[in-house]
């Protein structure tokens, strides 16, 4: 069981939560386990052909899955995974 | 019995050794420090006038009237080696004896001094000097060891461009002009807005309808007279982001766009000039060092935009004012530390902060060796004349409805946002949110 984070610019689309524990013991697993309970975050995460946006960054403990292996990262137990979108937003 | 001043110096020669000047020269600039052995202290022990018309780069000046009382904070290592100089090598000599029965146990004094030095052709440079109104308001940088005259002198010298003169922009240029940075260009082409005072310190309500630039440059000079603010008022964008960015030594991105975003990151990736961002949402916030080779750029991290459905703005979505503030002052802070070169930037690391836990979260970024902008390859092919060809971002400009984004309609399980679907990479890729939020 990992601990989830979801951005706040996604929390309308999972059910208003900051944190989650989803299981799971690759990135993509516990991804797909997150959109099956929010399939609202489906097409923000993923594209159609199922990789994930690339403005969309995710980390397992601190590291960037790009350097990890992609959605084949393994995920440990109380892991942290962290779900990063490009944020817009300054405040100009 | 009696001793006259001769009989003192031929006593002084035969227990302090005396050094060459070229041999001190040696000393200080060996670039082997394994083969020279510890670098030794030098040490300029005439009077202040004398100092500040000149000294050996490196020295440092403890006056012989102050030695004793000084040196010790001065020169805490008494096995360090101490070459101590005045203007012909006399003062010197009597100055080593004193360091000598301090118990300082490796005392040398230049032969000939500064003057024999200078005549030598030795490199020499003129100090720092501030004004005396400038070492009353830089006096608590002047006491740290990392800032002092040198660092406050580099601040002062430094040119500081800060895209955005709001809720980031704002505190990061208050806190910047306060600490005497001496050149803040500020690029914002926006009026006060009344709703923008809630975060945007460096305006007021009477400047309300004014132009942004202007209210900036008024808070500014009323804080500190050292500094020169040169108001850009106008949009950044991809036809004037090299001439708006030349000449700085680092930017602070406070822009509200992914367009700015973008142009800025290339431009200023080619220009070799790191940029220092930061984003708020809300009660949340993150921060990171833009400067290659050191750690990645912005499109290594987001080679593409999102949609504007996934990118709302703080106009749309809103911000806790002190976020932007904190964000901008931590920015403010990297800003420093990269003038003056001390500490560890957070270039290659992103910090989250989130206000509501009162937490700083930590994730590791890297290169992406395979990026657009920052890559060898990249760099390479500007070199070369042949700059990457990269989508700039263009997208619609209405403000995007948060409702029809789908922001705040809990979305539980089965339940699709209104939102439409994300765009197809290959239309994302054509770019999004430029218009997220124009700040109003």
């Amino acid at each position: 069981m990992s601990v989830v984070r979801i951005p706040p610019v996604l929390r309308a689309q999972a059910g208003g939560h900051k944190k989650l524990e989803v299981e799971g013991e690759t990135v993509g697993a516990v991804l797909g386990n997150l959109v099956a309970l929010y399939p609202g975050l489906r097409d923000q995460l993923f594209t159609a052909e199922g990789a994930l946006h690339r403005f969309v960054n995710v980390y397992v403990d601190g590291q960037h899955v790009r350097d990890t292996g992609e959605l084949a990262t393994p995920v440990g137990r109380g892991d942290d995974v962290v779900i990063l979108p490009a944020m817009a937003g300054g405040d100009g | 019995m009696t001793k006259s001043f001769s009989d003192l110096m031929r006593e002084l020669r035969a227990v302090i050794r005396e050094v060459h000047p070229l041999e001190v020269d040696d000393l200080t600039s060996a670039a082997d420090r394994a083969l020279a052995g510890p670098r030794p202290a030098i040490v300029d022990v005439r009077e202040a006038e004398e100092w500040e018309q000149g000294h050996i780069p490196g020295a440092v000046h403890v006056s012989k009237s102050y030695l004793e009382q000084e040196i010790e904070s001065a020169v805490p290592d008494r096995s360090r080696p101490v070459i101590l100089y005045c203007a012909q090598g006399v003062r010197s000599l009597f100055a080593a004896q004193a360091l000598q029965e301090m118990g300082y146990t490796d005392v040398a004094s230049m032969a000939g001094g500064f003057q024999q030095w200078k005549a030598m052709g030795l490199p020499w440079t003129t100090p720092v000097v501030l004004t005396d109104d400038q070492k009353r308001r830089y006096s608590r940088h002047l006491l740290i060891p990392e800032v002092g005259v040198e660092g406050q002198k580099r601040l002062l010298e430094s040119k500081v461009l800060v895209v955005g003169a709001g809720g980031l922009g704002s505190p990061a240029a208050l806190y910047l002009a306060a600490a005497g940075v001496g050149t803040i260009g500020i690029v914002d082409f926006d009026v006060v807005d009344i709703s923008n005072l809630q975060r945007q310190v460096l305006h007021t309500t009477d400047r309300v309808g004014t132009k942004k630039t202007a209210s900036a440059a008024a808070t500014i000079k009323a804080l500190n007279p050292d500094v020169t603010v040169i108001g850009h008022e106008e949009v950044l964008g991809p036809d004037n982001v090299e001439r708006l960015i030349a000449g700085h030594d680092v930017i602070v991105d406070g822009t509200d766009t992914f367009e700015t975003r973008y142009v800025l990151n290339d431009a200023a990736v080619a220009a070799g000039i790191p940029v220092v961002h930061a984003s708020v949402f809300r009660f949340e916030g993150q921060l990171t060092v833009f400067n290659p080779p050191a750690g990645p750029c912005y499109r290594c991290l987001y080679p593409t935009p999102p949609p504007p459905e996934l990118a709302p703005g703080c106009s749309v979505a809103g911000v806790l004012g002190v976020v932007p503030g904190i964000m901008g002052l931590l920015q403010a802070n990297e800003v420093i530390k990269l003038l003056l070169g001390i500490g560890d930037s957070l270039a290659g690391r992103l910090l989250l902060f989130d206000a509501l836990d009162a937490s700083f979260t930590e994730l590791v970024l890297r290169r992406d060796p395979a990026c657009q902008v920052c890559s060898e390859a990249a760099v390479e092919a500007r070199k070369a004349g042949r700059p990457p060809a990269i989508a700039a971002p263009t997208g619609p400009t209405a403000p995007v409805d948060p409702a029809a984004a789908g922001l705040f309609t809990l979305g539980g399980p089965g339940l699709e946002p209104s939102a439409p679907a994300v765009a197809a990479p290959s239309t994302a890729a054509a770019p999004s949110g430029a218009s997220m939020e124009t700040p109003a």
